[in-house]
């Protein structure tokens, strides 16, 4: 039986994103966890997280996550980031006044502004909060069978910005483009919610559950 | 390419049912809402909010059940709100699998509590639900106040101070119902939903009043909604999810199909 660990560091609300993977594959055993034996011992492990990257980093470090998170990448079974699950694994966000990430990726989380606007001039709001267009920027196994330009949920008032572009799986647009999804070896990483974006989210979690870890 | 403006249909839960009431009165069944909430997600409703109108304990157990049964069924966004009181309040419905809660009254009562449940749970779920009754006369300049307790009692709160309040202590979304439109159907009030988008960063859901689909379009377009909420239009058949969309496009308003 494959066992998924949803790493469970006090942040947010992971029972959407357990529900998901169940209703996707009845039967996969979803274990939301902080236990590092449970994550060490799991075939698939996943980071989710909301709320400020301050207080997700602290509770990172303080429940010993990072080492999980390293060895659970080291390891090679595939990873997935959702959210500030994704940004935590940057090198560092402007949140909070600059914040050091897990430097799992190269490249920053950026703030979109209080006064964010599209080519036009129209005011944006942030946080960037509802459906939008994913543009894929190439194969991956976590996109078979869904379609570039597919909407997805998403909502963040930071954005991120990859070092190395052979790494992005795709951006955004919100008057900026931003990279929405990394994919290298076995880790990918989104910013949007899979589990809250419908048919073309659950077909990414499934496809996750699915991916054997390599590129 | 751009952000799709959201349509979100609403529904009224009490004791388990929903129900749709006219300004309030007049309380009509409408079904299951885990049944209501799978044809809106088949249908392609952006979110779906559950306002729970039940007054008693057992009633806030049966709205927990319910949450619960939505959320490992339709996998869009799903707010709560309706007697949203405390932290433990919103962890209950957040473990329920509610991605975002609404605060309504406990944010008159309270402000501080607002504050607190964004630092808590971020702002990325806290809701605030502001009632808001247009309360300047002809030839007056427009004036909007708060009102509490379903739109009988009067707190002498600006509308559109308020809302900048509420976002500056931690709000990640304003829910804006305009009460003496509320069931009436002669679409939003635009004049105050326009006037609270201006003022705030966050995203405003309009509501209150939709009769027809070019209530949603003067929503988004001349009240600057990122977002329009609707109950009986959708409830009772009288349009589809999809008829609203293609209708919304039609008129170049960006959603998603």
């Amino acid at each position: 039986m494959s066992t998924i660990a949803v790493i469970d560091y006090g942040m947010g609300n992971l029972h959407s994103v357990a529900k998901a993977l169940e209703h996707v594959q009845p039967g996969v055993e979803v274990l939301v966890t902080s236990d590092p034996k449970q994550v060490a011992n799991a075939d698939r492990v996943l980071l989710p997280g909301v709320g400020a990257i301050r207080d997700c980093m602290a509770e990172i470090y303080k429940q010993g996550v990072d080492k999980e998170v390293a060895e659970a990448i080291r390891s090679g079974r595939p990873f997935l980031g959702i959210c500030v699950g994704y940004q935590a694994l940057m090198q560092s966000s402007e949140e909070n006044g600059g914040v050091d990430c897990l430097g799992e990726f190269e490249g920053t989380v950026n703030y979109f502004g209080d006064h964010h606007k599209d080519e036009q001039g129209e005011r944006l709001k942030v946080p960037h909060m509802g459906w939008n267009e994913v543009m894929q920027s190439g194969e991956h196994p976590l996109w078979q069978g869904i379609e570039s330009g597919s909407r997805f949920y998403f909502v963040h008032s930071y954005y991120v910005k990859a070092a190395q572009r052979q790494q992005v799986a795709a951006t955004c647009s919100y008057g900026v483009d931003f990279d929405v999804a990394l994919g290298h070896d076995n880790v990918f990483a989104v910013q949007f919610h899979p589990e809250k974006s419908h048919t073309a989210g659950l077909q990414l979690l499934k496809n996750f559950l699915n991916w054997d870890g390599k590129p | 390419m751009a952000l799709a403006k959201r349509i979100i249909p609403c529904l009224d839960v009490e004791n388990g049912r929903v129900v749709k009431g006219v300004q309030f009165l007049d309380i009509r069944d409408a079904g299951d809402p885990v049944e209501v909430a799978k044809r809106y997600d088949e249908q392609g409703a952006d979110e779906i909010t559950f306002l729970d109108i039940t007054a008693t304990h057992e009633g806030r157990e049966t709205m927990v059940h319910t949450v619960e049964r939505m959320a490992s069924q339709v996998f869009i966004p799903l707010t709560v709100g309706g007697g949203i009181r405390t932290c433990d309040d919103i962890r209950t419905m957040l473990n329920a699998g509610a991605d975002k809660v609404s605060i309504n009254s406990a944010a008159v009562t309270n402000p501080d509590f607002v504050r607190q449940a964004a630092e808590r749970f971020g702002s990325q779920c806290i809701v605030v639900a502001i009632d808001a009754k247009k309360v300047s006369v002809e030839g007056e300049p427009n004036k909007w106040e708060i009102f509490t307790h379903g739109g009988r009692k009067p707190t002498g709160l600006d509308a559109v101070e308020w809302a900048k309040k509420m976002v500056d202590l931690g709000a990640g979304e304003i829910l804006l119902t305009s009460m003496d439109q509320d069931g009436v159907k002669n679409g939003y009030d635009l004049g105050v939903t326009r006037a609270i988008s201006d003022a705030v960063n966050v995203p405003i859901i309009a509501s209150g009043g939709v009769g027809n689909l070019e209530h949603l379009v003067d929503g988004v377009i001349q009240g600057k909604a990122d977002a329009v909420l609707a109950a009986s239009i959708f409830h009772f058949n009288e349009y589809s999810i999809p008829e609203a969309k293609a209708y919304m496009r039609e008129r170049g308003i960006e959603v998603r199909l």
